[in-house]
Parts: C-alpha cells; structure tokens; sequence
C-alpha cells in the first residue's frame, strides 16, 4: 500500500469513528488516537523530510489536508455534542402559564355591540350625536309629534325628575338637539342610555338605544330599507334580509317595523327539522322601528331649516341590548347590569 | 282583537287558509300575533246520538251507564257523569277517535268496569259555553249519526291582531274583513248595518229624554226604546262566536251589546228603561267632590273632568267606563233603553287612568272612536234584539250631537307618492288601493282628491297619511332598497368619542373588565360615603316615580355602581377583582341636570404577579396611579395630583387629578368606614371627568427630532426629608439641569440606616441630550453640581456619592 492511500484510509477510518463518537470523552480519546503525538498520521507527517524530493510534496499536501479534515470532523462534533448538552440542561416545563400573567380585560358586551352598530353607520356617512339623558318633556315628547294625552307620556311609563324634565325614554331629543344645531342635509346616530320604569327579563328600567336619523333632499322610504339593509348585513351576516312591515309610531308617517332574516336556521328550521328557538320558527327577528319623519315633527324645527316641502328623512330606532341578546344568546337582559364578572368576562375576548 | 276566523269569512272569504291570511293582513299593517285553535281541533267523530236509557252504574253511583243511537245498527254503549242525562234526549257525542279541545283523542276505556264508547259532551267540551254541570240536550228532530257539525258552530281558527292605536276601526270584525278586502282583493260583504229595521222611521222613542251637557266629551248620543224584551240566554251560534273572540256570554241583552261591539267596535249599553227615575238621561261632567259607587261595589272618586250619566235620582254610571248596577239589565227587565255614544277619546283615557278602570269598552273609547259608529253598532243591535230577544223598537232614534261634519277632501298628487317612497305605483294603482280602503276618490291622474271615510277621518288628514295608506297595500316589499343621497355627509367619532374609546380599550388592555351598572342608586349611600351634609355630591337628581327607593336617585358619581359590583363579585366568590365604567354621572341643576361622561376605576383585592413571583400586587394608590398614567399617557397629557381629603377616601391616600390647572378628578383608596360598608379590603379607585379632560387632549401629535447625538445617562441618589414630596425633588431636578435634560426616571425609594431616621433616599436616572452636538463629561458634570445646589437650597437635599 503506497503512503497516499494509507493517509486516505486512516483519514476515512478516523471521520467515520468521530461521526458515530457520542460523548465528549469518547471524542478526546479518538482525537488522541487519530492526532495524538504517538499516532499514525502525525507519524507520517514527521517523515517526510525524509522522503524522496519526488513524493515529499504529495504526501505532505495529502497528510497535512487529511489532518485538516479530521480537525473540522472533530470540531463539528464537538459542538454537535455541546449544543445537545445545553439543550438537556436548559429544558424547562413548556405547559406552565406565562408570567408575568397578563390578564385580559375587556369593554363591555353593551359597549363593544354599540360601537359595532356605531361603525357601521359611520362608514355610511353618519355621525355619532349625543345629549343629556335628564331631558325636557318637550323635546323627549311634544317635539316629536307625541300627544299630550299619549300613554306612553303617563308617570306608568316614564320617569319624571318634575313636570317639565324626565328621564329619557328614548334618544329622539338627541335628533331633536341635533336638528335645532344644524340645518339639513343631515346624517346622525344618537346611541345612549334611556329608561323607562319596566323590570323583567325582557325589560329593565335602563337600557341603550341607537337611534338614526337622516334628512336631505329626496330621501324615500327605499333609502331607508337600502340603509337598513346595509346595517343588518354589516351586523348580522351577509346574507341577511330585511322585512318591512307596516306599523304605527307617533313621530313617523308611513311608519314600519323591521325584522331580519334569522341567522341561527334556515327559513325557522334547524338543520335536525326543529323549530328555531331564536325566531320561534318565524324565519325572522324583530329588530327595529323605523319610518319616514312626520311632517310634523319637521314642523317643530322648520325655523331651523326643515321645510316639510323641500327635505324628507327617515328615522330608525334599535335597543342594543336586544341585538346583542340576539347575536349572543343572553337569556335575560338584567344580566348586563348585574356586574357579574362570570358573565362579563365571557365576552372578553373576541 | 281576537278575530274568529268563520265570523270574518262571513264577511270577506279570500282564498287563503288563517295562517296565510293572517301573514298577508301582518305585510299590509293589521299585525297577526297569533292564530290558534278554538274548540276541538277537527268535526271528524263527533255526531249527534239519541240517548236510548240511561241507568245507574253498577260499581259508582255518581255514573250512569247509557245505550245512545250515533246513527249505527248497534247503539254505543256510553258511561256518563252528567246528573241530568236521561233516556230520550237529543245529545252531542263524541266517539272515539275524536280529537277533543285540549288536543287528547278520545278513545274507548273502560271507567269502573264498563267499556264506554265515546262521551256525551257539556258545552265547555265543545267550547260552546262555560256549563259543565251537565248534558248539552239538544233540540229533537235531528237524526242521530248526523253530523254534529252541521248542527252546532264545532271549533274555529281564531287570529289574534295587534291593533295599533291610531287604527280603532280595526278593533272590529268588519274592521278587519275590510282590511282583508284591500289586502287581498275578495269580495267585501255589505255590512251588517245595512238593513236597519228602524231606518226613516219617526217617532220619540217613547219619550225618553236625554240631555247632553257637555257636548265637548260627548260629541254624540243616541238611543232607542225596546219592549217586550224576554231576557234569556243567548243562542249557540251568538255564544260561541263570544267564546271564541273572548268574551263571556251573560244574557242575550248583554251579549247582543257585546256582539254588535265585536262586530262594529262601538261599545253599547242596555239599560232597564223601568228603573231609569223619570225616564230621562242627563250627561254632565262630575261635580267636585262627588262619588259613585260601581258596579263592583266600589265608591269611586270623581273629578270635574269626568263624565257621569245620572237619571232624575242621580248618578248611575261613569260615562265609557262603567254602568251602575241601579239601572242594570236583569232577569224582569222588559224594557231596554239601548245606548250607543260617542265620547272624547283623550278624556276616557284619563278618566280611566285616574280611576284605575279599564273596561273593553274605555279601551275603545279612548282611542278616539267616529260619531258614524254609533248608527252603525244600534242598527246591529236593533235586529238581534228583534230576533232574539223577542223585543220590539219603538219608532225613533235620540241622537244628541249627530254624525258631525264630513271630512274633508285631501289633494294628492300619485307623483309624491314615488316621491316619498322611492317607488313606482301608476296612479291608477293609487286610486284602486284608496277606493278599496272606502276612500273616495275624485280629480285626475296628476292630482288625485281623496275623501277618507268617517271611520278614518282622524288618523287620515294629510296627503302623507294618504301615501302610507298606498305603501302598505302595495306592498313595502316591493320597494327597492337603496342609499340616500348623502350630501355633505362625512362619517367620523368626534374628538371627545374617539378619546373616550381609547381610555376604555387603554384599561381593558390593561385587564381591566368594564361594568355597566345602573344609572339609579339608593339615597342612603351618600350617607355610606361619608358626605358632610353640605357636599356638593349631596345635590342629586331625584325621581318623582321611582321603582323602588333604593333605585330614586341618579348616581353622582359612578362608585354607587363600582362599589356594589366589587361587592358582589366577592360575595360571589372573586379574590380579587379590577373593574372600570365609562357612563354618565349626574348632579342637580338649574334646568335639567349637570351631567357629565365620567370614567372610573376600582381595585381590590391582592393577588400573585406570578406563579414564579412572591410579589403580590396589591390594590392600593399606587396601582390605582400606574392606571391613570397609562390612561393619561393615551391620552397624551400631563398630570400632577395634589393632596386633597375627600370624605370617602382615606385621608392619608388621596389627591386631585389637575391638568393644565383644570381639576379633573379624585384618586385615593377608600376610606376604611366606607370599605367595610360594602363589605371590601383594601380597596383604590380614580374617577375622571372626561368632558373635562377631551378638550386638554392633544387632537393631533406632530413629529418631534429626536435627534441623532448620543445621550450620557447620569444617576442620581439624593437624600431628602421623608415627608418632602418626590414630585418637588424631580421638578428641582429638572428645572436645574438644563435645557439638555431629556428624561428623569425615579428608579428606586429607600430608608434606612443608610440614610437616617426622617431622611429618605430617592434614586433617579436622567439623560442628557443636545440637539447639536455630542455632549461632554465635563458639561454634565457640571450640571450635576448645579442640580446639587438647588436641592440644597431650595428641597434641602443632598446627593449622595
Ligand atoms: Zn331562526
């Protein structure tokens, strides 16, 4: 066997024991055998000033390369067993909870559903108006075309601070507000607060409304369904309908009530055949009143610019609580006020 | 209004089953709430039988064990309570495989031993009446098997409509069959008013006299005598068409009243002409002071806003409200006087309010009924009680007030119409709907002239309750559904809305929970709180009409409700708990109320930062403090707090919250009384007034250089009396160091030994930066000597080396 040959084998030989090598100490040894002062190749390379001029230099190359090879082998092995060693030391339980804990707060259910039904209205061109919950009679009834004699004016159905002032029982004066500060063409949502002296799972003395409003030339009652439409899309899903159906309110002239497609079945059938516990069966949901603003309401503020002969507008009204009853499944509306965070906190994190 | 369906059909019959009509009359504006079945379900197996014998049960003496005839070759053999029950009788049987009015099928049983093969109904088993005592023997002459059906009303759908308010023509079966006609376009029958046995005909109804005092409330009253009326009970047809709609059958009189209401919505009264004193009726207002007592045997107050009736001895009833039992229809009445009056809607509705009565009839009156009614409902009445209640009328109607004026003709122009809804009705279509809603319709197509009729008179004056009249008929589905022009409409949150969504999504970001408590609270917290009798927070809003007295006040300031909810969230178990509410507080004003948007939190409650920390985060002024620096920092302003006791926080641990001089609100933790009060530990909170602090809120942030030098950093350890407010030491820090000074970051607070009883140590870091140029150590230095000086003299502090 020449000496080249010799040199390839030990450097084979020597790779191939490092590479299966599994402890550092078992390194140290091959590195001795293979580099160590008595080993083979050191050896060799020590001889070769000895040897004919003719193979010195191919010998010496082919020696000093295999060396080289066995060095890198080594040192890729040694941080090979390093890096296995600090991952070994370093493990740690990756099923305990972060920490610091960061505890996940939350907006209100009421607040986040307003602001949902606030932002579909702002990105159709309304603004957000709003005024003081303790409220002229005047304005909470007499502006908006309600009779002196209307039920809903008795002390049975709204709180009254004295005579003149009442607590809110919806957030029509906002418009009303609105309308006394800016002349038409007019786009505003009035959310907020309302009371009316109801206690029950379905009725609570405080609730919140948003209320809409839009007045300009040649608004129609279709502006108002497309709007509608719109709404119950952005909120509900897109592939909902709205249903208009003739109804009556003081302050509009046609009046309707609005209901949406049911999102929860299919026509009122679950997909087992049972009847949809959320529309009854229906099909439908009642959401909204709504209607074209009377002319005599507009009669109220036509000192401000409202001439029932050159603007039309629609108005609409919805309880937040209802909605977000409708899009969560709470049972009864009392819970929202509670202050029970087992409730709140369920939706937290949307 | 519960409409019998057969009762409707009588007099429009569209081709459409009740739930298909009920949904068409619900899209045209009469909202169905329901339909539902009256009386048994189907007609099917029930027959009339002849009752053979009738024998006493063997093993029960209240049975009896009867052979009855239903039509077969063999008789059934049936086992029947009924005491009454004999051989020879024309009864209603049901047989088995009946479906009964509470939905059982009926099958053959045995009861005692007996098989019995089928039943022999009462009249409440068929919803026919309300006697269940016994047997319902029928006329002879039928033959048995004969389907009962054809003898006897079995069962009916009934639609339950929500009559709105300003439609009280609709609270009426021909109302209704009206609304169908248009609705759907069958056939309208004439109405049941049509043939009055007493039309034209003279005479003074033997001589009754009425006087009406106060024609303003009651615009109309007419009358007619009848006589040789043989009181009884009512057929079974008038029976169960009541049942059905809801009322109770009483005596043919009454229930002819009730049934020309039904049919025409103008309530009637009978009275017993004998026992009205001097055969005359005066409608007056109530005198001050003056009482009745009821039918029910109630003394009621009056006031001269009510209307009573009287006869020469006095008062018998409240107008529209409730008749006197003085004058009552009863077993020897032989005369009616029979009323139908017109009354001033607004009043009743007062009157029935103030007294606490609310009848079907008031109900109705308050609504606002037309004058043209009461012709209608007294010529109904006229001919049932001709039919069948043997009476005859004597020639003349009394009628005070009359019909009063037409209405009157409105312009409509079919082009407004579109106009309005954004439709495209012809004005032909225009036309059709109103003529089939009994609106007269005159002029052309460019200016239609519509006279409503008298039951529409007071909710149709404008061409806009004309416009939704065509809307609703034609159809609100049809209308395409589009946007508004929206001109100048630009949709954006005010500053002020902005800001305040991001203060509330600063503390849910930072774990805090936000509540919505009630607006109302319970006067005795501001005791709870500790409020000296003249604080300003004592100035509240009160309601006249609370719910309850721990609800008549509106909160003015929101710790009623963050309180009562960290009450109840440790009652219920919580350990600890950190809450926030954005809402309005109120206080009493002037005019109205002062409101303003208020923003507050509350922490209590200890707890581990970490399962691998032993730190404990506490709830107190400081992690009340760290929140409002977030919350300010979002904000982007500035804040100092000065110390300032208020009566519900601990004296030692509270402040005011000021921005550019404007006081915006209170930080502390509670004081221990009011803790416990509600039951809590330790406990801080902050309140914030947002309608003050929006308008200091930067709008917009513009680029500031933060320049490209590097910054020397420079700590400080400074040596000051305890009770010298850190704020001062960092404000003589900075007011000495320079323009240069970038940042003062108060990193560590220590006492002790180290730095001597009183004294304290505060450790600040500072870094220096210079826009132009990199600075030196000397010039640093140089301001730390300067910064030496001035907390000598002006905090008398010292830096340590
Ligand atoms: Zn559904």
């Amino acid at each position: 066997m020449s000496a080249s040959d010799r040199i390839s084998e030990v450097q084979d030989e020597a790779v191939a024991a490092i590479e299966a090598a599994d402890d550092p100490e078992a390194l140290e040894r091959l590195r001795i055998q293979y580099l160590g002062r008595k080993a083979e190749l050191p050896q060799l390379l020590r001889t070769i000033p000895q040897l004919e001029p003719a193979e010195r230099a191919a010998i010496g190359a082919a020696g000093n390369a295999a060396r080289g090879q066995i060095e890198r082998a080594l040192e890729l092995k040694e941080a090979d067993l390093a890096a296995g060693e600090i991952a070994a030391d370093d493990a740690i339980d990756v099923s305990l909870p972060g920490a610091p804990s960061l505890p996940v707060g939350h907006v209100h259910l009421i607040t986040q559903t307003r602001r949902d039904i606030e932002d579909v209205f702002l990105g159709l061109g309304f603004q957000v108006a709003e005024g003081p919950e303790v409220e002229l009679v005047e304005y909470t009834f007499d502006a908006l075309n309600t009779d002196v004699t209307h039920p809903s004016r008795a002390r049975t159905d709204t709180f009254y601070i004295d005579d003149d002032t009442v607590l809110r029982v919806h957030t029509s004066p906002v418009q009303v507000r609105a309308m006394i500060a800016q002349p038409p063409p007019i786009y505003v949502i009035a959310p907020g607060r309302v009371y009316r002296p109801d206690n029950d799972a379905t009725h609570t003395p405080q609730f919140h409304q948003v209320e809409g409003l839009a007045v300009d030339e040649g608004v129609t009652l279709a502006d108002l369904k497309g709007t509608l439409l719109a709404f119950a899309r952005a909120i509900f899903g897109p592939d909902r309908d709205v249903l208009l159906r003739p109804h009556f309110f003081p302050f509009t002239e046609p009046s309707v009530e609005v209901d949406v497609s049911c999102f929860n079945c299919d026509a009122g059938y679950m997909r087992d055949g049972s009847r949809c516990p959320l529309c009854k069966g229906s099909g439908w949901l009642e959401v909204l009143g709504a209607g074209m603003v009377d002319p005599n309401v507009f009669d109220y503020v036509r000192e401000y610019g409202y001439d029932p002969d050159k603007v039309t507008g629609f108005a609409f009204g919805m309880g937040v609580e209802r909605i977000a009853m409708l899009r969560h499944g709470v049972p009864d509306l009392r819970l929202y006020f509670d202050g029970d965070l087992r409730f709140l906190r369920q939706f937290g994190a949307r | 209004m519960e409409v019998p369906v057969s009762w409707l059909r009588e007099y429009c019959d569209p081709a459409l089953d009740s739930d298909q009509l009920s949904e068409r009359l619900t899209m045209t504006g009469t909202k169905a709430e329901r339909v539902f079945r009256w009386g048994p379900p189907s007609a099917e197996k029930y027959v009339v039988g002849r009752v053979l014998t009738a024998d006493r049960h063997p093993n029960a003496d209240r049975l009896k064990v009867c052979t009855v005839d239903v039509g077969d070759a063999q008789a059934s053999t049936i086992v029947c309570g009924a005491p009454n029950v004999a051989g020879g009788q024309t009864v209603a049987v049901a047989r088995p495989g009946a479906q009964l009015a509470d939905g059982r099928v009926l099958e053959a049983a045995k009861l005692r031993g007996i098989l019995s093969e089928g039943m022999i109904l009462a009249e409440d088993e068929l919803a026919l009446g309300q006697d269940h005592t016994g047997t319902m023997v029928l006329a002879d002459g039928v033959a048995p098997g004969t389907a009962l059906g054809e003898v006897l009303p079995l069962g009916d759908d009934v639609i339950e409509f929500e009559i709105t308010p300003n439609r009280p023509d609709c609270l009426s079966i021909y109302g209704i069959a009206r609304e169908a006609h248009a609705a759907t376009g069958a056939a309208l029958a004439a109405p049941p008013w049509a043939d009055d046995p007493l039309a034209g005909a003279d005479g003074d109804a033997g001589g009754v006299r009425i006087s009406v005092d106060c024609p303003d409330l009651c615009p109309r009253f007419t009358a007619r005598v009848f006589e040789g009326v043989t009181l009884g009970p009512s057929p079974i047809w008038l029976r169960a068409r009541l049942l059905a709609a809801g009322m109770r059958p009483i005596s043919n009189v009454v229930d002819i009243t009730n049934y020309a209401m039904l049919l025409t919505g103008q309530p009637l009264h009978a009275f017993d002409l004998d026992k009205v004193a001097g055969g005359r009726l005066t409608i007056r207002r109530a005198r001050a002071g003056e009482s009745l007592e009821t039918l029910d045997g109630q003394t009621r107050e009056l006031d001269p806003e009510m209307v009573v009736i009287e006869d020469g001895d006095g008062p018998t009833s409240i107008a529209a409200i409730m008749g006197g039992a003085r004058s009552e229809v009863g077993e020897s009445t032989t005369r009616v006087l029979l009323e139908a009056a017109n009354w001033n809607g607004a009043n009743i509705q007062r009157s029935a309010l103030r007294l606490g009565l609310r009848s079907e009839a008031s109900a109705r009156f308050e609504k606002g009924l037309s004058p043209g009614q009461t012709a209608e409902a007294m010529a109904v009445a006229t001919k049932l009680l001709i039919e069948l209640a043997g009476a005859s009328v004597l020639p003349g109607t009394i009628d005070v007030g009359g019909p009063g004026l037409p209405p009157a003709a409105i312009e409509l122009r079919p082009q407004h119409v579109n106009e309005l809804l954004g439709s495209d009705i012809a004005p032909s279509r225009c036309r059709g709907i109103l003529a089939a809603l009994e609106f007269a319709v005159d002029g052309d197509d460019e200016r239609l002239l519509v006279t409503p009729p008298h039951f529409r008179a007071r909710d149709v004056t404008r061409p806009v309750d004309l416009i939704e009249e065509v809307a609703r008929i034609d159809g609100l589905d049809r209308l395409p559904a589009t946007l508004p022009p929206r001109n100048g409409a630009t949709g954006r949150l005010t500053h002020a809305q902005g800001l305040t969504r991001r203060l509330e999504d600063a503390l849910g970001a930072r774990g805090l929970s936000e509540i919505a408590g009630w607006s109302f609270t319970d006067p005795a917290i501001l005791d709870r709180l500790r409020l000296a009798a003249d604080d300003p927070m004592r100035n509240v809003v009160a309601i006249e009409n609370p719910l309850s007295q721990s609800l008549s006040i509106m909160r003015p300031t929101l710790l009623s409700s963050l309180l009562d909810a960290a009450k109840l969230n440790l009652a219920r178990g919580a350990q600890a708990l950190q809450i926030f509410e954005s809402a309005s507080v109120y206080r009493a004003a002037a005019s109205l109320a002062d409101e303003h948007h208020g923003l507050g939190i509350l922490l209590v409650g200890d707890s581990r930062a970490s399962w691998r920390s032993r730190e404990i985060a506490c709830s107190d002024f400081y992690a009340a403090k760290a929140l409002l620096e977030a919350v300010m920092a979002v904000a982007g302003v500035a804040f100092t707090l000065k110390r300032e006791e208020r009566a519900f926080l601990h004296p030692g641990r509270a402040a005011s919250i000021h921005v550019d001089g404007t006081r915006l609100g209170i930080i502390g933790e509670l004081h221990p009384q009011v803790a416990a009060s509600w039951e809590l530990p330790q406990t801080a909170v902050w309140l914030l007034n947002l309608d003050a602090l929006a308008p200091l809120a930067p709008q917009t942030v513009t680029y500031a250089s933060f320049g490209s030098f590097p910054a020397l950093r420079e700590d400080l350890a400074i040596v000051v009396a305890a009770e010298r407010p850190a704020a001062e030491v960092i404000a003589t820090v900075r007011a000495a160091a320079g323009p240069e000074l970038e940042s003062v970051e108060l990193f560590d607070v220590f006492t002790g030994d180290q730095v001597g009883p009183g004294r304290v140590s505060l450790a600040l870091h500072l870094e220096f930066r210079a826009g132009d140029r990199t600075l030196t150590a000397q010039e640093v230095a140089d301001r730390r000597q300067a910064i030496a000086k001035a907390l000598a003299s002006n905090v008398g502090g010292e830096l340590r080396a």
